[in-house]
């Protein structure tokens, strides 16, 4: 390599010493590369048959249909309807998990200064799994017992929205400064009230944000929870596309898309005004 | 912040604390507000109530229950027979391999477009404003990676499915194009919140942007892009196992399937499996993020 060597005070020519080098890295890239290798083998996307004239002909129909969207009131009034109920949906469910995420915070994380209580690491444990299944997953199963409609969808957003506030609360609430909290204890207050007027206030912003990031993660997902019949946008999607109604499938996409763009406007316009 | 005399009196502490703190005249100096917002709070989420039929009671009506208890009966003991686990496996890996070649995928898509729109390499914004020409493309290729990433991996996978019919393709390509998106956009995020200066004083000195970017901010970010990149893949895998109800192929389509007739046993072990395949990946991309420091 010639870059061109600055020059440094010292002795003349003098290069700073040679980085470590680390065999990982080598190991690591050649891991990857085998694991990319033998995925494209798994997956077997037959590209000749992807860039034939007959698939780019019918995603063009695909995307000339939508191009012009339907636009007939009696349709758009379903529209509108279905898109508040996916805003509902969202807006439901995070503050639900909000709720029960920060109700199982609490046993989640610990005083600091003092040992982890006994239930932190279950309650741990039931976070990871209410987080690790994914919203769609939580919507098919709560369809056995809640049945088809806007219920299970919201209840699966709140499933999983609760997992993961939950965790990022409780580590939110273990990371707050200990001093006001400590002030409180001393002067011989039970735990609720030291929690309510020191922990909470200190953690609240933080708290409030992460609630408004899930809230825009979970506009995304409330669109697609119809897909499996948790109602909303998605219901109408998977009904339209599934009957190739292309001119109703392209509108319904256009509302999702500025359905996800007006929650992320108004998250970032509410998260400017509560940290200023 | 509250003063702690004022916390201890409003919470009726008087009783448990018995000592000077504890006048009944201090008054919660917020409650007025608190009761405000709570107030507002339900005002603002009755309707959406009413557009969610959160009927919760029909979760506990007698014939819902009734099904519940027996699709949670039937899933207890897991299918384990042995033919069904090796079925479990291999959709397992065919799903951690969707994911791995939509990342692929998606990388090749993402780099071209973070180095056309990031504004770190534009030689003319060295001397003053960015050259209009310049700036419109840039905000062009801005403009896509929106497109790309704000229609959800879902519906690209039902796009696909009807252009390249049923299977791993359809996921392939969806996840391929948002994450694309994200990538794109996150990595000039990355690159242009960087140390600038070792790549403005290439491009000064008569450097290519592409020798600028491989000598001056790929070194400096390295770090960042590939834990950002990790951290995809992990999401990835998450994605992949959910497109599959749409016909993508995967663990998902297994428990799609399963959950159709109606069987608690094999879908209680798709679930093991698919939460210990999230675990699995969430530590190996802990471990590799590790790794880099």
């Amino acid at each position: 390599m010639n870059v061109p060597t600055p020059t440094l005070p010292g002795p003349v020519g003098a290069l700073p010493a040679r980085p470590p080098r680390r065999w990982q890295v080598p190991l690591m890239l050649a891991g990857m590369a085998l694991l990319a290798l033998a995925s494209f083998v798994e997956v077997g996307v037959e590209w000749r048959r992807l860039f034939t004239h007959d698939a780019a002909q019918r995603m063009g129909r695909f995307l000339g249909e939508m191009v012009d969207p339907a636009r007939e009131p009696a349709f758009l009034a379903r529209l509108g309807v279905a898109a508040l109920q996916t805003l509902a949906m969202s807006a439901v469910g995070t503050l639900l998990a909000a709720v029960a995420g920060l109700l199982l915070a609490l046993p989640a994380s610990r005083v600091p200064g003092q040992p982890a209580s006994r239930w932190r690491q279950p309650t741990r444990w039931l976070l990871n799994v209410l987080r690790s299944v994914p919203e769609l997953v939580w919507a098919a199963l709560l369809l056995i017992s809640a049945g088809l409609g806007p219920l299970a969808g919201t209840l699966a957003l709140a499933l999983h929205t609760t997992g993961v506030l939950g965790r990022l609360f409780a580590d939110a609430i273990e990371n707050a400064p200990d001093g006001p909290a400590f002030a409180l204890r001393a002067t011989g207050l039970p735990r609720a009230q030291t929690f309510l007027y020191a922990t909470l206030p200190q953690a609240l912003p933080q708290l409030l944000s992460y609630t408004l990031y899930r809230w825009e993660n979970n506009i995304r997902a409330a669109a697609v929870l119809g897909v499996v019949g948790g109602g909303g946008l998605g219901q109408m999607l998977s009904f339209h596309m599934g009957l190739f109604h292309m001119r109703e499938t392209g509108s319904i996409l256009l509302a999702t898309i500025a359905l996800v763009a007006l929650v992320d406007l108004l998250s970032n316009v509410a998260r400017r005004i509560l940290n200023p | 912040m509250l003063r702690p005399d004022t916390a201890s009196a409003t919470m009726g502490a008087a009783a448990t604390a018995p000592d000077a703190l504890a006048v009944d005249r201090y008054r919660d100096p917020a409650w007025r507000g608190r009761v405000f917002w709570m107030l507002a709070g339900v005002a603002l989420l009755a309707p959406a109530l009413v557009a969610v039929e959160f009927k919760v009671w029909l979760l506990f009506a007698p014939e819902n229950l009734k099904v519940t208890l027996r699709f949670l009966a039937d899933s207890l003991p897991p299918a384990v027979a042995g033919d069904f686990l090796a079925m479990v496996l291999r959709e397992t890996w065919r799903t951690v391999a969707i994911a791995t070649a939509a990342m692929v995928l998606a990388l090749l898509l993402a780099v071209p477009l973070t180095l056309l729109s990031c504004a770190a390499l534009s030689v003319s914004s060295l001397s003053g404003r960015m050259h209009p020409l310049a700036w419109a493309m840039r905000q062009a290729v801005r403009a896509l990676l929106v497109v790309l990433r704000s229609v959800p991996e879902l519906v690209w996978a039902l796009v696909f499915v009807r252009v390249v019919g049923l299977g791993p393709a359809a996921g392939v390509l969806a996840i391929a194009l948002t994450y694309a998106g994200m990538l794109g956009k996150v990595y000039g995020e990355i690159l242009e919140s960087g140390e600038l200066h070792p790549a403005r004083t290439l491009l000064r000195n008569g450097s290519g942007r592409l020798q600028a970017f491989v000598y001056a901010l790929l070194p400096g970010n390295a770090r960042e892009l590939t834990s950002y990149s990790v951290y995809r893949w992990e999401c990835a895998v998450r994605s992949s196992a959910v497109l599959g109800f749409v016909g993508a192929g995967g663990l998902g389509q297994q428990l799609d399937a399963s959950m159709k007739m109606f069987n608690g046993g094999e879908v209680a072990t798709i679930l093991v499996a698919f939460v210990l395949l999230v675990a699995l990946a969430d530590a190996v991309s802990a471990q590799l993020r590790r790794m880099l420091g």
